[in-house]
């Protein structure tokens, strides 16, 4: 058995995290006069932020032996290998 | 104890956990390549035609859908309370949570029937320009992907209420649980990329 399972983290504060995260994104993309550029990089950071809380949380990523994160993590550079080439299609 | 015994049976030796827990994760890392190839292609389409494309918000509805992702939130977050309870061994709540998670996948799946009907309604279809057949793929295979979590999880829910998981025995409860954080994941992307970008 895992060792770990006892202890659970405290999943109402992760809910809580996410939800006001949430409602930040939604304001931060209300807001009509801030750069375009500084917008999108907000947005994806906190978008990111989210993912990573669940994973790490929710689907207990932190909890797990650390060998399981090289399964987990495989597909990411391949998927950024695969936007990265196609995007190259486009001249300018 | 018995049980021991058979728990080592079922570890994985490579990655170290339980075999059916790390046929998920090979799955879901499969499914990272799925929707990274949507996502990955409504990029650069739209890098492509970034003049003519329309600004999101001018189109859908972002405060029903920010409402949606909130409620896909609330049913992560009671699929996290289903597994702390089958882990102690807590019949009641375990089945009190896993209902809570399925009615929550499928109001999800529900606002999103009510905004396609009115998005159609409104003329913005899968042929409307790039824009429509980005956003109706990309937004359909997730809703496809909660339609399918919300039959498997309706099937773990029935085997909860059969008495199928213990402490001893919660593993189904805890991979199908990856699944459906999963497709959380997903969404809490597509959201942003989507509506709000």
């Amino acid at each position: 058995m895992e060792s770990t399972e006892h202890k659970h983290p405290n999943y109402m504060a992760v809910w809580a995290v996410l939800f006001v995260m949430t409602v930040i994104e939604v304001g931060v993309a209300m807001l009509s006069h801030i750069p375009r550029a500084l917008l999108v990089l907000v947005l994806l950071g906190l978008a990111i932020w989210k993912a990573v809380l669940v994973a790490m949380y929710f689907m207990h990523l932190k909890f797990e032996p650390r060998r399981l994160l090289f399964v987990v993590l495989a597909p990411l550079p391949l998927a950024v290998i695969l936007v990265v080439i196609v995007l190259q299609e486009f001249p300018g | 104890m018995s049980h021991a015994a058979a728990d080592a049976h079922l570890l994985e030796p490579g990655a170290g956990v339980y075999h059916k827990k790390l046929g998920m994760w090979v799955f879901l890392a499969s499914e990272v390549m799925f929707f990274t190839a949507l996502i990955g292609s409504y990029i650069i389409l739209r890098f492509g035609a970034a003049e003519s494309w329309p600004v999101p918000s001018t189109v859908l509805n972002i405060p029903v859908t920010a409402l949606n992702t909130f409620i896909l939130i609330c049913s992560s977050v009671s699929m996290v309370k289903a597994y702390a309870a089958a882990v102690e061994g807590d019949q009641k709540r375990l089945r009190l949570w896993l209902l809570v998670t399925v009615i929550g996948g499928a109001t999800f799946v529900g606002v999103q029937v009510f905004e396609y009907t009115h998005l159609i309604h409104e003329h913005f279809l899968p042929s409307s320009g790039l824009f429509g057949s980005t956003f109706y793929t990309m937004t359909g295979f997730h809703g496809f992907h909660v339609s399918m979590g919300v039959i498997c999880m309706t099937w773990v829910t029935i085997q909860a209420f059969r008495g199928r998981y213990t402490r001893e025995n919660y593993h189904g409860v805890e991979v199908i649980g990856l699944y459906w954080h999963f497709v959380d994941l997903v969404w809490i992307i597509l959201f942003t990329i989507v509506y709000l970008i």
